[in-house]
């Protein structure tokens, strides 16, 4: 680890670039190591002021159309930190799910599974200055795919962060609690245990609304032990 | 597949509600865009820093009563040379990557980014222009971006660093983001670019965009394979 880097990556939890159960990673993995370069300005700021940038927030995946999306609605909620459980404010959280019969509605997905004419599966919100952020939605569907026999990913929900700086920016996903497909799901298992955890949301009945929706907790944590801003000696080496 | 033993012991712990435990706690693994993420996360005008048009957004890939994407408010010219930023992804075999994700972050005309972490009151910021821009590739893998030349910014020690535009890719397969660069052929500085005398001397032209015709700038990302592109480690 590069200590001087005020978002130097922990890549204990990190999948490798090549994970051989998942074929896709096969020839799109670099082979040359990255190489190391120190944190310049470039990496220690990024983009703010979301709502100009990308338009309105969409915290409310269910009400995007005319009527009610099929399924179970569930509120997403959790809070965005860094290494020392400090809140990451204004960090945009960007969303898209399949519905609940395991459907994208692109194009391209071809799965026979119904679509949903109400249900969208794209949101996006910005977490307050806590850290905080939520959101409403349907509980996505397990989806069958062609990595191997009988692949099927899990429930999942994807989740993409910018936090305060080009080097804190993160993709990922989420899976619910006791899914029996986690365990021979090849993406998710390129985590590495006990890691992989750190991508599961828990059931939480103190976000959970009587008689509306479920509740699921689910926290972030992007790189950076330090919220300091630029300080051009900060990295002086 | 096999699954080891320590692996059994640890797949279902008890749910820890102080989320203390060191398994929970620590740095969010990152995990594939995968294939269909088209539809969530571009926007209008996500790739046009420019602020001229609706490049970026990909109406096509989704029935259109779903498109509830947002919109920039950004509006008006930025000062710079405006440019096009283009090229293709391609795989370690050399075939076109159709469904990656290119990220643009970059400094404006007078070497100033749009960030709260950038303190530098000498140096104009632009109202016209935010520095960040997405861009979904085509079938081809071609992904494209309007935008301006960026100005020079510090680097290490009291160097100055060549106008450069820092990268982010995704891609379905690609299950950490890969992190490059965007140099011009022609640009201020190369031969003293901090980040570039890192990079082996036979690899630096993987990171260096050339001009095509009039404003057009192009720079392909190989992911493997010959001339596989230069990707950094932060």
């Amino acid at each position: 680890m590069k200590m001087d880097d005020r978002f130097a990556a922990d890549d204990a939890g990190a999948p490798p670039s090549r994970h051989v159960d998942y074929r896709s990673t096969l020839l799109r993995a670099p082979d040359q190591p990255p190489i190391d370069i120190p944190q310049t300005i470039t990496e220690l700021t990024g983009p703010g002021d979301w709502g100009r940038l990308m338009g309105g927030a969409l915290a409310d995946l269910t009400t995007q159309h005319k009527g009610t999306p099929i399924g179970q609605r569930i509120l997403v909620s959790g809070q965005v930190l860094d290494e020392d459980r400090r809140p990451v404010p204004n960090t945009v959280i960007e969303i898209w799910q399949a519905n609940a019969a395991g459907r994208y509605i692109h194009y391209n997905d071809r799965w026979d599974a119904p679509i949903d004419p109400n249900f969208t599966g794209a949101g996006r919100v910005v977490t307050d200055e806590a850290g905080r952020y939520s959101f409403t939605t349907i509980r996505p569907g397990a989806y069958p795919w062609g990595n191997h026999h009988n692949a099927w990913r899990p429930a999942h929900i994807h989740l993409s962060l910018f936090g305060p700086a080009f080097a804190t920016r993160l993709v990922t996903q989420f899976y619910f609690p006791d899914d029996p497909l986690i365990e021979i799901d090849p993406i998710a298992n390129a985590v590495p245990m006990p890691y992989r955890q750190r991508l599961v949301a828990r059931f939480d009945i103190g976000s959970t609304i009587a008689n509306w929706a479920l509740g699921y907790r689910f926290d972030l944590v992007l790189k950076g032990r330090e919220q300091t801003p630029f300080e051009d000696d900060a990295h002086d080496h | 597949m096999t699954i080891e033993t320590d692996e059994l012991s640890t797949r279902h712990p008890a749910p820890r509600l102080d989320n203390l435990d060191p398994a929970l706690f620590g740095q969010t693994p990152s995990q594939t865009v995968g294939p269909f993420f088209h539809y969530g996360l571009p926007w209008k005008g996500g790739a046009d820093l420019t602020g001229g048009s609706a490049l970026g957004a990909r109406p096509e890939l989704f029935p259109e009563e779903h498109y509830v994407l947002g919109e920039a408010t950004f509006r008006g010219a930025p000062a710079g040379e405006a440019i096009e930023l283009c090229g293709r992804v391609l795989d370690a075999a050399g075939q076109p990557v159709g469904d990656a994700m290119v990220e643009i972050w970059q400094a404006n005309a007078a070497g100033r980014y749009a960030s709260i972490a950038d303190r530098r009151d000498e140096v104009p910021l632009d109202p016209h222009f935010h520095g960040f821009a997405r861009s979904a590739t085509d079938d081809e893998g071609h992904y494209r971006f309007r935008t301006i030349r960026p100005g020079r910014v510090p680097g290490p020690g009291n160097s100055l660093q060549a106008p450069h535009i820092a990268v982010s890719l995704f891609g379905r397969g690609i299950l950490k983001r890969l992190v490059t660069r965007i140099y011009f052929a022609d640009g201020e500085g190369n031969d003293t670019d901090p980040i570039l005398a890192r990079v082996p001397a036979e690899r630096r032209r993987t990171l260096v965009a050339d001009r095509q015709d009039g404003d057009e700038w192009r720079m392909d990302l190989r992911l493997g394979g010959e001339r596989e592109t230069v990707f950094f480690a932060l």
